[in-house]
């Protein structure tokens, strides 16, 4: 998993969310750890498509729940 | 000018109501984008009423049943002006019939042109609102909506439908600093009230306290006020504006 990868996540959730980057965690799930709402998490997967340029279905979107997810899914699309 | 510098998109506005809001505005101040599905010698003039007026307007084509053609649309609109303060669900049909005649195929119109139109139209411009943490979303209804006619199950359905959808998703955005609210015109003075026939017309009359049809601009003032920030604080609502025929 590329470093630069989660760095750039955690820097989009920290910003978005107002959390602290040590609770950003891989098993860290947006809505039970890091307090998001179901808009909160639609309005990170919109960032993420800017971030890293890529598309994001709304089925593979409804399948990140956690900062693993999120990292993972974008690995697997480079 | 309440509206300087801010961008809109009016749906169906070569004509009718759309027409007269995109007009209104742009006298306060906004560019406006003038969607048609048919017109496009209508939606030119509008435009060109716009640019006379100062501000910057452009008309594209789009079937507000298309979420392909939407997704373009919307593309274009930011493409062009990089935000987008203002939309207006204005576009839409009539099949009227009595239910017991009325085909599927009228059903399935106006439900797609007037209710899913409005539907794929907002879902379309919500991402780019809620990256600004700002918009005014105006649904135009119909009084119809509220009160039901005979011989428009298609098109009543659809815009109390709107309403609906205008609550749910004032409710969703709220937090994002979008308003959503529904405009419930009457009897108003277009192309699609000039059809009517003469007795229906005076029949209609009897049942407005205000006794005359309404005229396109009244409903366009009520449009330029929700998407101002005067309006910040209204949201989910619906607005009649039929001379007092449904209170």
């Amino acid at each position: 998993m590329a470093a630069d990868t989660l760095a750039r996540v955690t820097k989009i959730i920290v910003d978005r969310l107002g959390v602290d980057e040590s609770q950003v965690t891989l098993e860290a799930s947006f809505k039970e750890d890091l307090g998001a709402d179901s808009l909160d998490v639609v309005e990170l997967v919109m960032e993420l498509e800017d971030e890293f340029e890529m598309e994001i279905s709304d089925e593979d979107a409804e399948k990140i729940t956690t900062v693993g997810d999120a990292v993972n899914y974008i690995e697997s699309q480079k | 000018m309440n509206l300087a510098g801010k961008i809109a998109l009016v749906t169906g506005a070569s004509r009718g109501i759309g027409r007269e809001i995109a007009l209104e505005l742009a006298r306060q101040g906004a560019n406006v984008v003038v969607n048609f599905s048919g017109s496009e010698a209508k939606a030119g003039e509008v435009v060109d009423e716009i640019k006379s007026l100062g501000q910057d307007a452009f008309a594209i084509k789009c079937n507000v049943a298309n979420s392909e053609e939407v997704a373009e649309m919307v593309k274009a609109v930011i493409d062009r002006f990089g935000r987008l303060d203002i939309l207006v669900n204005n576009a839409g049909i009539t099949r009227d019939n009595l239910l017991m005649r009325m085909k599927e195929e009228e059903w399935d119109d106006v439900i797609n042109i007037n209710l899913k139109g409005v539907f794929l139209v907002t879902k379309a411009v919500t991402r780019q609102m809620m990256k600004q943490r700002s918009g005014r979303i105006i649904n135009i209804s119909s009084i119809v909506g509220v009160s039901g006619n005979p011989g428009q199950a298609n098109y009543v359905a659809a815009k109390a439908g709107v309403i609906g959808l205008t609550k749910t998703t004032a409710k969703e955005l709220a937090s994002r600093n979008i308003t959503v609210n529904a405009i419930a015109p009457g009897f108003i003075t277009t192309d699609m009230t000039d059809k009517l026939p003469e007795d229906v017309r005076n029949e209609m009359l009897k049942q407005i306290p205000l006794a005359r049809l309404g005229e396109p601009k009244d409903i366009a003032k009520a449009a330029a006020f929700l998407a101002s920030d005067d309006a910040a604080y209204i949201t989910g609502q619906t607005i009649h504006i039929d001379g007092g025929m449904v209170m």
